[in-house]
């Protein structure tokens, strides 16, 4: 980080700086030095901040009406649909914004992939925003489950199940999970709580994610280290904040689309089913953002393996940065990562297309040769891509593609990587 | 290298630890078992069902401990069928009389061994149970036949109290 020394300007302001430095820390967010050339790209980490304030906000007001019981969930649910004032857009609101939040963090996700955001030195920023996308996961689980339908209490019992594929202590341990010899009560009291605590949880990561971001600075299009502050970089605000709250328009509208117009389309018809733990909906699948696991889960035709396949399937993303040996980061100039990558994205889709339709035939098929290629592309062809590929050259500086034909080119590069040259 | 002598002050790093590692596992444990089942869960162990009024050919589903439990009342076909099939054709195997000493009374936990779901009634392959979730096939004594789970349908622990009536649990 590049911070100067800052020193407010009033009595009062310098005063209270010297006990607690807040003051800093907020001309540290102000002056920020980013990329000039950052694009649209980037502006959904701003847009999944908004995201996690809305459902906590959200999710707290529905607190307030919401009772966790097994014979109550499913009608507080109704109640607040039917009789708390604003209480049907606050639960869509809230429902929807799962879906728009997981929309959101794929976009990001993918943003990495393609620009290499994952690589050195920015592992640790990747890692925590796994881990922040594995405690998304469990939230979004768990807040399917409280309003008690079909989908809710089958889709429980099939998760909390992953786990009896354990050996010896399996059993043991979906009992320990559920409370009881089924999912019941307790485990409905219990998701509720944990549901209500992760949101916070994923709050504190945000922080470290940021943090650990503050310090090497944002990766950009082009995948070059910027010096900063430079010729090279603008301030974050106000540059980056406009920016990204256009971007947080544009997101909004489309939420508000689906919040006002299709409020149930994300969301499944079984679901205003009370749950019954007689009758198992004929077919049972999970929230679109999942799919793609589960149709990995499925391909494989064993209990155990299938659920180590779908675990790995994450977790493999933890291990990427090591995985991807290549040192130019940004797709730009990987002329055949740039096509591997829309293979995966391709590959990605119609796992989670798969994944929704029954688990059979030629879906069957499609899902496993889609699920060996998904581990085909991290395992092999990343790794050995990096010593393979013949790379593009890379610019020195944002700034010299833009210049690079006029007599100020020597200007426009970087300074000190010119000095490296010579 | 010198052996190093043993010292007081280690005795006392070793000590304390073992000593602070015993409280923490006294104090974590019950934050964890309050998840297991509790008192009032485990009361309900056992169910009895008047079973007089199932014709051969049909299947009733009864709640115990919160799962189903299918009893089925075979017919002569379908017992001849289920001691038809040759243990080496089995993934899990296990005899028919073993699973049904009255051949006549299936009773089994209505539970997918794969991942927990409710298989249909006279459906899939083996003219059995078919689980819609993960698609397996169960033949007419409820064993695994086809598909993920990995092994039978379990038979709980049960009793006939008399000729109409059965003891789950």
């Amino acid at each position: 980080m590049s911070d100067h020394e800052y020193t407010p300007k009033s009595n009062f302001g310098k005063w209270f700086n010297d006990r607690l430095p807040l003051l800093t820390l907020a001309n540290h967010l102000t002056d920020y030095p980013t990329p000039k050339n950052l694009n649209y790209w980037w502006t959904f980490g701003g847009i999944l901040t908004f995201c996690l304030v809305t459902q906590i906000v959200t999710g707290l007001v529905l607190a307030m009406h919401y009772i966790a019981h097994a014979d109550m969930a499913f009608d507080s649910v109704e109640h607040i649909m039917r009789d708390v004032n604003y209480g049907w857009l606050i639960r869509y609101i809230h429902a929807n914004g799962a879906s728009m939040f997981f929309l959101a963090v794929y976009i990001h996700i993918f943003r990495s992939l393609f620009y290499g955001s994952y690589k050195a030195p920015r592992e640790i920023i990747w890692i925590i925003g796994i881990i922040i996308y594995l405690l998304m996961m469990a939230a979004a689980f768990m807040g399917y489950v409280l309003p008690w339908g079909q989908m809710s209490f089958w889709g429980a019992t099939v998760i909390t199940n992953l786990f009896s594929a354990i050996p010896l202590v399996g059993e043991g341990i979906v009992t320990w999970l559920w409370g009881g010899y089924s999912v019941d009560n307790p485990t409905l009291t219990r998701f509720f709580t944990l549901h209500y605590l992760i949101p916070f949880l994923i709050l504190g990561l945000v922080v470290l994610h940021i943090w650990a971001l503050h310090v090497p600075g944002n990766n950009n299009p082009i995948g070059i280290d910027v010096k900063k502050p430079s010729k090279d970089t603008v301030p974050f605000h106000p540059y980056i904040v406009i920016k990204d709250a256009f971007a947080l328009l544009m997101f909004m509208i489309v939420f508000a689309f689906f919040v006002f117009y299709t409020p149930n389309i994300l969301g499944h018809a079984d679901n205003y089913i009370e749950a019954n733990p007689l009758v198992t909906p004929a077919h049972i699948v999970p929230e679109w953002y999942l799919l793609p696991f589960y149709a990995i889960l499925r391909s494989v035709p064993d209990k155990l393996m299938g659920v180590i396949a779908m675990l790995s399937a994450i977790f493999i993303l933890a291990a990427l940065p090591w995985l991807d040996t290549s040192k130019i980061r940004s797709a730009v100039f990987r002329p055949l990562y740039r096509q591997f990558y829309w293979i995966l994205v391709a590959d990605v889709l119609i796992l989670g297309y798969v994944g929704a339709m029954p688990a059979e035939g030629l879906y069957l098929l499609i899902a496993r040769v889609a699920t060996a290629y998904y581990f085909l592309h991290f395992l092999i062809i990343l790794p050995i891509l990096g010593f393979k590929e013949r790379t593009l050259p890379v610019p020195l500086s944002i700034t010299e593609p833009v210049l690079g034909g006029s007599s100020n080119l020597a200007a426009a590069r970087d300074d000190s990587r010119l000095e490296k040259l010579k | 290298m010198s052996k190093k002598k043993t010292e007081r002050r280690d005795f006392l790093f070793t000590a304390t630890a073992a000593v602070g590692a015993v409280g923490v596992g006294a104090t974590v444990w019950p934050m964890i078992d309050q998840m297991n089942p509790d008192a009032s869960v485990k009361a309900l162990a056992s169910t009895e069902v008047d079973v007089s009024s199932v014709n051969p050919g049909k299947t009733i589903t009864v709640l115990w401990r919160g799962k189903p439990v299918f009893i089925r009342r075979r017919t002569q076909d379908e017992i001849n069928e289920a001691k038809a099939v040759k243990l080496k054709d089995l993934k899990h195997p296990e005899k028919d009389e073993d699973r049904a000493k009255n051949p006549e009374w299936l009773v089994m936990l209505g539970v997918c061994t794969h991942l927990g779901c409710v298989p249909l009634d006279q459906k899939g392959d083996y003219n059995g149970w078919f689980c819609p979730c993960h698609g397996s096939h169960y033949d007419i004594s409820g064993r695994i036949r086809k598909g993920p789970a990995p092994t039978n349908m379990e038979i709980p622990k049960y009793e006939f109290v008399n000729a109409n009536t059965i003891k789950i649990g």
